[in-house]
């Protein structure tokens, strides 16, 4: 099959590979924390709230950051910005779930403030892994809600930490590179489909193929682009 | 007030798996044929391998009028219903729902066919439960074969035949009824994980072989080749080597000049004359009401809307509903038991990151009565799928298997580091019989944004299909078991809610008393109607039942082709 691959992929391609030469790869062929990890971190420090307030902000992170914490195993939900992940859709796809935060994440302040006379964000881990345990099962006086909450959160921390990095999490492909998944493509071989198959790890989003996005429309015949990686 | 168009031989009801067949036969014996869509065109540029788009969000259907009218379901008409999906589980689009499944494409077995006949001969009459209305077929499987056939090739599935003219062939299902020849194209390929599999089923005895798939295994009628990227669960396909009816029957429909495709349609009733005969359909584009007038209707859309649809389309000749003045539509509801699955866990990773849900390994050994049911207490089996197909947000949810305290945290993650591409879950798909407390109606309080009542499904699994689970997931842990894993985990039965395999509610049959449509698919009522879908169905086999709702579809177009000056114009 002839593949017509664009200018554009090539360079982006050559890209890909020469960072690939210099991030450090472990014995389990998962990249280590290189450039494209540190990036997005710096960014963030200027990052904007788009639905929450800051207060709950404050207590989201702390949140994400004990459900898939930084540890000796990687990075984790903080570093894939899945709080930030969730702020962005909570304005549009999780739009239903924003008056489920506002009283979760109060809750959640609330018992800090009241059993530790502290915020949440300012506690040690385990005395947030103490109030998270009772919001898991359902053990929080005067709320309800307080294990359908802990679920959400737990579910939009997955996405956010596991998703195409388009939607703002997974940032540097840090959810990814954790769990082994080796990136979107489009062409699998036999070879890459074999047990123990050594299938290197790409750090594509789905929006790295030209092909999904609005850019290549009308620059590209449709069907062109059907080469993976 | 409604515009009233031209008069058109065929209006079609729904152009997504079974409506876009039938278009092809009709327009190619030279009818005019109309098909109203309520969703869009869509085409490989908007099937992007995007996991939280496809499998979290629902793109497209969250925004599409099924959407706004699922189904509510309570367990018996004593119970309050359960809370309802946030997400329809089929989409509108040309094409429909065959743009995002998963393009298994199985015929039923000849026992399917005669599954009353079949179990009194053997077991005896005690042995079909209370209870269920199942009845046999109208015709057997011989009679479905030629369309069978016709489908295979026409939309392109890949498999291995185990029965050609008699011949019996151990590398496809030895279970099989007889084809007339080989499948299209070769099966997709094994995985490595999935050839072990298949592997450890021969230790144990069983005849293991790939299923058969609507997905092109290699280059077909100008349509490319799978491509195995991992997106096909809830995703289209990006390369059109899925054959959906958007990329084979309709385009070829429309290519005879007698196929109008009209989009954003949404029907809200069949119109009925005074003597009983359908007159044409009713639909809003934009608000806008149109009456469509034809010949002859066909019902094409998923079970639960063709059921509301025939419900909402009440009238003079039809005061509880077009078709349902013997009070059969919405009876003999079922849907398969997905429920009650089996995951394993590997000492070792199964590399199952790319592939697809229909590139895997089946076992038929223990499926409606390929096996001896002499010592057991029930009426049917399932089958065994094992397939590649795994993302990374629904693996990083994965089981832990009891093996964490809690399911967050350094443990947690430690464990899902280790083993988040290690683990297999089993698609099981099993019989489900009709009952008399099983049934479909509309919601007397939920109503969709247009006022109308929405489908309720009132339904839950009997005994039958309980014993059956039980004894399908001793099956599948065994085979795990023989292929190394070293933890099972069985989830429990579940309810039985809106399915992507939901059957009956106008079923077909020669008795009036019990079935809505005839041996042909035209109703025992309305004569000019017909219904195409798995609604039709009164067994569900233990597979798939998208390519026997498309065989059945040509199989009525053919007739309406043939038969069509004395469907259109005949009086009952």
């Amino acid at each position: 099959m002839s593949k017509l691959i664009s200018r554009r992929e090539l360079l982006k391609r050559a890209g890909v590979a020469g960072v690939a030469a210099v991030v450090p790869v472990t014995a389990d062929k998962r990249p280590q924390q290189g450039p494209a990890f540190a990036a997005p971190q710096a960014a963030a420090a200027r990052e904007p709230l788009e639905h929450l307030t800051a207060m709950e902000s404050d207590v989201l992170e702390a949140i994400v950051a004990r459900l898939i914490p930084s540890d000796a195993r990687g990075p984790g939900a903080k570093e894939a910005r899945a709080a930030h992940y969730i702020d962005r859709a909570l304005g549009g796809a999780l739009a239903s779930s924003r008056t489920l935060y506002a009283a979760g994440l109060a809750a959640v302040e609330e018992v800090a403030q009241s059993f530790r006379g502290k915020a949440f964000k300012d506690l040690l881990p385990d005395e947030q892994d103490d109030i998270l345990s009772r919001f898991d099962s359902g053990t929080v006086q005067g709320f309800a809600d307080a294990a359908a909450f802990f679920a959400v959160v737990r579910a939009h921390t997955l996405q956010g930490t596991f998703c195409d990095p388009y939607y703002g999490g997974n940032a540097g492909f840090v959810g990814w590179d954790l769990i082994g998944y080796p990136g979107v493509r489009t062409l699998v071989t036999p070879d890459e489909q074999r047990l123990g198959a050594d299938v290197p790890f790409n750090h594509k989003s789905a929006y790295d193929y030209e092909m999904f996005t609005k850019a290549v429309a009308s620059a590209a015949p449709m069907g062109a682009i059907t080469h993976g990686d | 007030m409604a515009t009233r168009l031209r008069e058109t031989d065929v209006v079609i009801v729904g152009l997504g798996a079974v409506g876009g067949i039938a278009a092809l036969p009709l327009t190619q014996a030279g009818l005019e044929v109309i098909g109203l869509e309520a969703g869009t065109w869509l085409t490989k540029r908007d099937f992007a391998p995007d996991e939280l788009r496809n499998n979290y969000r629902g793109w497209p259907q969250s925004a599409q009028k099924a959407n706004r009218e699922i189904p509510t379901h309570r367990p018996t008409a004593a119970s309050p219903p359960f809370p309802r999906l946030a997400i329809h589980p089929m989409m509108n689009a040309v094409g429909g729902t065959s743009l995002h499944y998963w393009a298994q494409s199985w015929r039923l077995n000849p026992w399917d066919f005669k599954v009353v006949s079949e179990t009194k001969r053997r077991y005896g009459s005690a042995r079909i439960p209370g209870g269920s209305t199942v009845e046999d077929w109208p015709f057997g499987y011989e009679e479905l074969e030629p369309y069978y056939d016709k489908v295979e090739v026409e939309i392109g599935v890949s498999g291995a035949a185990g029965n050609v003219n008699g011949a019996v062939d151990r590398r496809g299902n030895v279970f099989e009824g007889p084809r007339r020849r080989e499948y299209p194209m070769p099966p997709l390929r094994g995985t490595g994980f999935t050839d072990l599999m298949a592997a450890a089923a021969r230790t144990l005895g069983w005849h293991p072989f790939p299923g058969p798939a609507a997905v092109n295994s290699r280059l077909y009628q100008n349509r490319s080749g799978c491509m195995y990227h991992g997106f096909c669960n809830r995703g289209g396909c990006h390369v059109d080597a899925k054959g959906s009816t958007a990329v084979t029957t309709i385009p070829k429909a429309q290519a005879t000049g007698r196929l109008k495709v009209v989009t954003r349609a949404h029907v809200t009733t069949i119109d009925s004359d005074g003597d009983g005969r359908v007159t044409g359909v009713t639909y809003l584009v934009d608000g806008m009401e149109y009456q469509q007038p034809a010949k002859v209707v066909l019902l094409a859309s998923y079970t639960y809307e063709n059921v509301r649809v025939l419900l909402l389309s009440k009238s003079k000749a039809y005061p509880n509903g077009l078709s349902n003045n013997h009070g059969q539509v919405g009876r003999h509801y079922f849907s398969h038991n997905q429920t009650a699955g089996v995951s394993a866990l590997f000492p070792w990773n199964t590399n199952s990151w790319y592939g697809l849900p229909a590139q895997g390994t089946a076992v038929d050994d223990w499926a409606d009565d390929n096996f001896d049911h002499s010592a057991l207490d029930f009426v049917g089996g399932g089958n065994l799928w094992v397939y590649s197909d795994r993302r990374p947000i629904a693996a990083a949810s994965m089981s832990t298997f009891g093996k964490t305290g809690r399911s967050w945290g350094s443990e947690w993650k430690a464990f899902v580091k280790e083993n988040a591409d290690r683990t297999n879950t089993s698609y099981l798909q099993k019989t489900t019989l009709p009952y008399e407390a099983n049934y479909l109606d509309l919601d007397p309080v939920v109503k969709d944004p247009l006022g109308f009542n929405v489908c309720r499904i009132t339904a839950e699994y009997k005994e039958n299909e309980r014993k059956i689970a039980l004894f399908i997931q001793d099956k599948m842990e065994q085979w795990y078991r023989a292929a190394g894993a070293v933890a099972v985990e069985r989830a429990p039965v579940g309810p039985m809610g809106p399915s992507t395999h939901a059957y009956g509610g106008t079923r077909m049959g020669d008795n009036p008393q019990t079935n809505v449509v005839d041996r042909w698919g035209f109703s025992h009522e309305a004569a000019n109607l017909g219904v195409l879908g798995a609604s039709t169905m009164g067994t569900s086999g233990a597979r798939n039942p998208t390519l026997t709702a498309q065989a059945l579809a040509w199989r009525t177009a053919d007739h309406l082709a043939k038969s069509f000056n004395a469907i259109a114009r005949r009086r009952l």
